[in-house]
């Protein structure tokens, strides 16, 4: 066995022993131990991601003395590496964008619990990456749900507390049916580890025993991680929840917890029930409504916003709404297109939250719309990068935005019946993502007015802020990347999800 | 025929006290016990009618409810559709457990292969005698190691919210602290000096012989997170302090984690490497048997305890 092959394991445990060990440092030393572990774990995940694409098929991990049914497992195959490598880049990057914005929302003395939450954040999001076992997910998703509401409520104001009770309610909801789902599916299998559980419902299709158990659990366990992933009408705990909370924990949240709970769901859909039986169901037409429903309800309500972090944060719900449409086709490169959105919208929403926040540091800290006139003048960075980020959310060819849509398109075309909704949801929802994303745009590359410098109007150069100027460039840069060389990415995505099989 | 006794030294026996205090001539918490009778609850009539003002004022002008048909009609068809809602999912959950393999029969999915190994070779493969332990701590430590990090992500969360660290917070926490209920009360004391030993003893117990009957670390360190409440609600912080400080908490949390982590990573990282364990696993049966478990069942406990008497703390002071 190679060495590489312990560091999806290896990865685990630091991150989960890191936690643990920031408690006893202060803010200063938990924030060098987390850094280290991120860049840790991407060079090793990448080490990981080069050994799996050599090897052509996907490898077991047993945790322990005892194979699999009985013992816990992992599983790696280039999807899951390659999201871990991709996972830690964001992670990196969103922290190293909101150094000093969390410097002066959180309390000194309670810096170091931030790092707690982030490292052991890392930690369940590989963990729901790698594992091959339903209960552990389960255990995971617990660590990811507590983990995501301390992210949320560490600024503490009355609207971050507000905001956190909110996704914590919501959140609990989507576990608690995740739990059920998993329940029922034990009871008709007798299994937790997902090959074994695919085995089982493969037998049981077959012969038609257990139908209402099977079809409840993938109803309940596809709408408890909707939930969570905050599809459309369960949307309503998200615009508070990422437009109030420190910037670092917005990014984090927008482009990382909700693409975990996505990631599994996908695993789900293929390695626990079958992409055919899924396929089958009426499940994915449902996915289908509320995605499309979703991509149009989630940008007029961005529209109506009035202050920036909101409207990024509503802009969310459209682009969730797009993955789970993607879902909702119910074939394989709708799937495709799906995960390529994950990881384009993760590299933009960051982005667009970090250069956000560069903005409204130059208007006085207004997160107000009106107050942002020439705003891209005064931060020129943050204002090219934000413009970079709406448009490739708008789709513009050049940026990873518009990839993703020409691969939904192409994935819609042919399908027998859903061609036309697809088609017209995506031209809809393109129109109005520009209408409020160049509104945007213009809005910051029109000068001020004289009386500016009395509301705290000031010029920022790149060098104030060197964390958050590093990242913006990467973004830029992972997000031209993105668009300009996307047929590795689409190779490695179906190479990915063939080893799922 | 009994000896005369003087009336002074008679009036020192136990039993010339006991026969006043049973016929009511004296109180013998009177002098000992700090009485705080508590304060019925004075609703401020001013305060109450400016958050009545306010809450109409809000309804009124938020959400107009009496010109505003749009909120009106949403906040009935709420209502029925909620109603609908639950009842629609009751039925299905309901539909769906009424389709499931039926409780308890031998044929059922569940009872398989994997169910049968634990039960016929737990013993010999993890050595430890209450397969349940064996299950959770060995075949699969790693979901238990997930476990035990949402308990301690979870206090985290909690001294985030709760805990009190500038100046201002911590000295209303001390003022606050009980102020509707007695300090130094003499019943509890005695109670809890009689009760605290052997409920420390007890949970110790339950942890150290988790892995040869019924019990473990999550049941033990419950036993003594309660323990440790009863102590201070009896003696207070003064006493508690000495010994379990938010340090002591801290370094106690780190210390069984990382053991349980660095543990558990020799036992994954030899198993799937194909290395054999050097830990032995004793005599089933005995105390020091079943390789790890024994000290994983400490660290858990320990976290527990941990765990539960911090959020006490937390809810009740917002400090150590």
């Amino acid at each position: 066995m190679a060495f590489v092959q312990n560091f999806p394991f290896m990865s685990i445990i630091l991150s989960l022993f890191s936690g643990p060990l920031c408690s006893v440092l202060d803010g200063k030393w938990a924030k060098k131990v987390n850094t280290a572990v991120i860049v840790i774990i991407g060079l090793m995940s990448s080490c990981v991601l080069g050994y799996v694409a050599g090897l052509g098929e996907p490898f077991i991990y047993r945790m322990g003395h005892f194979p699999a049914p009985w013992g816990n497992e992992i599983r790696v195959g280039v999807l899951e590496a390659f999201m871990a490598v991709f996972f830690c880049v964001i992670m990196l990057l969103s922290m190293a964008g909101g150094v000093r914005e969390r410097l002066l929302q959180i309390e000194e003395s309670k810096q170091n619990l931030y790092y707690i939450m982030v490292n052991l954040l890392l930690c369940s999001l590989l963990a729901l990456i790698y594992t091959n076992d339903l209960f552990t997910a389960y255990v995971f998703v617990e660590i990811n749900t507590i983990s995501a509401c301390g992210l949320i409520m560490i600024r503490q104001n009355g609207r971050t507390i507000e905001a956190a009770a909110r996704y914590m309610i919501m959140s609990l909801l989507g576990s608690g049916l995740l739990l059920l789902g998993i329940c029922f599916l034990y009871s008709v299998t007798g299994h937790l580890l997902m090959s074994n559980i695919r085995q089982q419902v493969e037998m049981l299709a077959v012969s038609g025993e257990y139908r209402i158990p099977l079809m409840v659990s993938l109803v309940l366990m596809s709408v408890g991680l909707a939930i969570k992933s905050a599809l459309y009408p369960f949307h309503t705990w998200l615009p508070d929840a990422y437009g109030y909370s420190t910037v670092s924990s917005a990014a984090i949240l927008s482009s990382l917890v909700s693409k975990g709970y996505i990631f599994l769901l996908i695993k789900i859909f293929y390695r626990v029930i079958g992409f055919e039986i899924i396929c089958s169901s009426k499940v994915i037409h449902i996915l289908f409504v509320f995605g499309v429903m979703g991509m149009i309800m989630g940008s007029v309500s961005a529209i109506k916003e009035e202050s920036i972090r909101r409207m990024i944060a509503y802009s969310s719900v459209a682009q969730i709404g797009y993955i789970y449409m993607g879902f909702g086709l119910g074939t394989e490169i709708g799937v495709v297109a799906s995960i390529y959105h994950v990881l384009s919208h993760a590299a933009t929403k960051s982005l667009l939250f970090i250069a956000a926040s560069g903005l409204t540091d130059a208007s006085g800290d207004s997160v107000r719309y009106e107050e942002l006139h020439g705003a891209g003048f005064r931060h020129r960075l943050a204002g090219a990068a934000f413009t970079v980020g709406a448009l490739s959310m708008v789709g513009l060819p050049m940026f990873s935005g518009f990839i993703s849509k020409l691969l939904f398109a192409q994935a819609a075309m042919g399908h027998e019946y859903k061609m036309l909704i697809t088609l017209i949801a995506l031209a809809v929802s393109t129109i109005l993502n520009a209408v409020y994303f160049m509104k945007t745009v213009i809005r910051i590359y029109t000068p001020a007015s004289q009386d500016g410098e009395s509301k705290g109007n000031r010029i920022i150069h790149m060098r104030e802020q060197p964390g958050k100027s590093a990242a913006l460039i990467c973004f830029v840069i992972l997000n031209l990347i993105l668009g300009l060389n996307s047929e590795p990415v689409i190779h490695m995505i179906e190479a990915g999800l063939e080893m799922f099989r | 025929m009994s000896r005369k006794v003087p009336q002074e030294k008679y009036e020192k026996t136990f039993s010339y006290k006991f026969k006043r205090w049973l016929e009511g001539y004296k109180d013998p918490f009177l002098d000992t016990l700090e009485m705080k009778s508590q304060k019925a609850f004075h609703e401020d009539e001013e305060i109450t009618r400016l958050h009545d003002e306010d809450k109409e004022q809000h309804l009124r002008q938020l959400y107009d409810i009496e010109h505003n048909a749009e909120v009106r009609i949403f906040a009935g068809i709420y209502k029925v559709f909620s109603v609908l809602f639950c009842i629609f999912l009751v039925m299905m959950l309901l539909i769906a457990v009424s389709a499931l393999p039926p409780f308890g029969e031998a044929g059922n999915p569940v009872n398989n292969e994997v169910s049968e190994r634990y039960i016929e070779n737990g013993l010999q493969e993890t050595g430890a005698v209450n397969i349940v332990t064996g299950m959770i701590l060995d075949y699969r430590a790693f979901d238990t190691l997930g476990e035990s990090h949402v308990l301690f992500i979870a206090t985290c969360t909690v001294l985030i919210l709760l805990r009190a660290d500038t100046k201002r917070d911590q000295e209303y926490g001390e003022a606050n602290d009980r102020s509707h209920e007695p300090k130094n009360d003499v019943i509890l004391q005695t109670a809890a000096r009689i009760l605290v030993p052997p409920i420390f003893i007890f949970g110790i117990y339950v942890i150290l012989a988790g892995h040869l009957g019924p019990g473990g670390g999550f049941s033990g360190g419950a036993v003594i997170g309660a323990g440790l409440i009863l102590y201070l609600n009896a003696f207070g912080f003064a006493k508690t302090e000495k010994f379990f400080t938010a340090k002591t908490y801290r370094r106690m949390s780190f210390g069984a984690l990382a053991c349980y982590s660095i543990a558990k990573s020799y036992s994954f990282y030899t198993g799937a490497n194909h290395i054999e364990s050097i830990i032995p696993l004793g005599n089933p049966g005995a105390i020091l048997s079943s390789g790890l478990i024994l000290l994983l069942n400490i660290c858990v406990g320990i976290v527990v305890a941990g765990t539960m008497y911090t959020f006490y703390v937390m809810f009740r002071k917002g400090g150590y």
